[in-house]
């Protein structure tokens, strides 16, 4: 029944959409973190933070951005692992439907939740001074950097859904990936950190992809760093459906 | 018991095995359910009764033997089966953010139906709950759940019906409420097989009754015939005592 994967993956996209539109405290709640990070960092740490030329939350957002998305998709992770738990998950595996478009309307409902998150960040950015004059080409390749990166964390969410035991446990995975951005160049240039911390933070995706960013919002030749993210961001991608698919087979025999 | 060896069965179980790690569930299940019949599968907790339906409804694979529903096997055409069944689970399988009417809709646009919310309403009419429809399924009654739970499973008319302990938890009247349902459909062809604990209901319903215990299918026949292998009923004078289910009736009011 493949040839139905498209319009059933679409009603069952509606339907967690549905979800959602009903429980608009989670969009804010994915907000809200982030949000209080960017208050603290530019009113209260900022000004003893030398980043350079430009107001500090133009060098912040790219960062805070990253943290929106994997304090989003938690939330992910939760609606898969409710509808295994309430068994609705079954009975949709029991119907006439494509059976992969049960996994697929998750992924694409976590992007569009991410999506308006990220917006209501930018808004509050913006309020706080946030100016860019990147044009349409630039933000072009930010939204593609975000919604790629969505997608990776998206399929890491969907193996914690999959595979965990409680509810706190299907969100619990997120909670590394927020700080990740901390041991990064998201929040403080790379060269003030000591040797091996500077080492870490220099070699992992979070560093390349907020560079990356940085540099397109500012309107500056963006160097290695995109395709460096870039790589990142597939090879997560990449690992992650592998794992959540196999998981996945096995789950439904 | 006129012309049953004429017909394919609509369901046809053969030497299935399933173990869950050293847990030998399933040694050995066979079983034939005749097209349009009532099949009631008995066995205590644990017996295995809702390993079976799933694999049956292909959310389990076995690890041996054969299920075959409707002519496909559930193994090797998993597709085909799906498009044959319909499963109402153990525990109610409803969203419960979604209204009555929505999780409805939500069943009859993924089995592709024309009109899904005629086909909603008339489901909501037959199963008493046009006037909670709109609300959300979260603030429901278990009763209204678990009828929920059948409406949607009714729904695109498949051939067979698996149902696991459907009146479970229900009270007297949804569960004489559901009786009525299930006959109704055996009546107008469709095969149900129904698990439940509750001896009166597998009396009440089945054409046939299997046991399943240890394992395997350890008796199947008719009520008739299950109640010829106990030593004949002795004939005893006794006052006929209202039972329990009577006067709950008669108090209540069996009417609705
Ligand atoms: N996923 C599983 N992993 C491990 N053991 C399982 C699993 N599912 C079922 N079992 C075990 O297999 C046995 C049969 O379970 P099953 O649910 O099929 O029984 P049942 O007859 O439906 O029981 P009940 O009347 O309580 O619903 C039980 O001992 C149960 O603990
Ligand atoms: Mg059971």
């Amino acid at each position: 029944m493949t040839n139905h994967f498209f319009s059933d993956t679409g009603v069952l996209l509606g339907r967690s959409l549905r979800h959602i539109a009903r429980s608009l405290d989670t969009i804010i709640t994915t907000a809200i973190m982030p949000i209080a990070f960017m208050l603290l960092f530019v009113y209260v740490l900022g000004g003893a933070i030398q980043t350079g030329s430009g107001p500090y939350v133009n060098y912040l957002l790219p960062g805070i951005l990253l943290i929106t998305i994997a304090s989003g998709i938690s939330y992910t992770a939760y609606r898969l692992f409710m509808d295994m738990q309430s068994g609705i998950f079954e009975r949709f595996q029991s119907m006439p439907i494509a059976r992969s478009s049960v996994l697929w309307a998750h992924v694409l409902t976590s992007l569009v939740a991410n999506l308006i998150s990220l917006v209501v960040v930018v808004l509050v950015a913006l309020l706080m001074g946030f100016r860019s004059g990147a044009g349409a080409p630039a933000w072009f390749a930010i939204v593609g950097i975000l919604v790629l990166f969505t997608l990776a964390l998206t399929w890491l969410a969907v193996i914690a859904g999959l595979s965990a035991k409680s509810v706190d446990g299907a969100g619990a995975f997120a909670y590394p990936l927020i700080l990740l951005p901390f041991i990064s160049s998201a929040f403080v240039p790379t060269a003030t950190m000591p040797g091996p911390v500077r080492a870490f933070a220099e070699n992992q995706p979070v560093t390349s992809i907020v560079n990356a960013i940085r540099e397109l919002f500012a309107q500056q030749p963006v160097g290695a760093d995109i395709w460096i993210a870039l790589a990142w961001c597939v090879g997560i991608l990449v690992v992650a459906y592998t794992v959540a698919m196999t998981i996945y087979r096995r789950k439904i025999a | 018991m006129t012309a049953d060896h004429v017909q394919e069965p609509a369901i046809r179980v053969r030497g299935l095995e399933k173990s869950y790690k050293e847990l030998h569930v399933l040694r050995g299940v066979d079983f034939d359910v005749t097209p349009g019949s009532i099949f009631a599968l008995l066995g205590s907790n644990g017996a295995g009764k809702t390993t079976v339906v799933n694999i049956l409804s292909t959310l389990l694979k076995a690890d041996a033997g054969t299920a075959t529903i409707n002519g496909f096997d559930a193994a090797a055409q998993g597709a085909d089966v799906r498009q044959s069944i319909s499963l109402t689970g153990q525990f109610a399988a409803v969203d419960g953010i979604l209204s009555g009417r929505e999780n409805l809709v939500l069943v009859a646009r993924l089995r592709h139906l024309k009109d899904p919310g005629a086909v909603a309403d008339d489901l909501l009419a037959r199963f008493s709950l046009t006037d909670a429809a709109a609300r959300k399924v979260a603030t429901y009654s278990g009763g209204m759940r678990r009828r929920l739970d059948i409406a949607m499973s009714l729904i695109g008319n498949p051939p067979v019906i698996f149902l696991d302990e459907p009146t479970t938890g229900l009270d007297p009247q949804a569960r004489i409420e559901v009786w009525r349902t299930v006959k109704e459909l055996a009546g107008r062809g469709t095969t149900v097989l129904l698990t439940t604990q509750d001896l009166d209901e597998a009396e009440e319903l089945a054409d046939r009754i299997a046991i399943l215990h240890g394992g395997r299918i350890i008796v199947n026949g008719t009520l008739a015939e299950l109640k010829r292998l106990l030593p004949p009923a002795k004939v005893e004078y006794v006052e006929k005592q209202p039972t329990l289910e009577d006067v709950f009736l008669a108090l209540v009011g069996s009417d609705e």
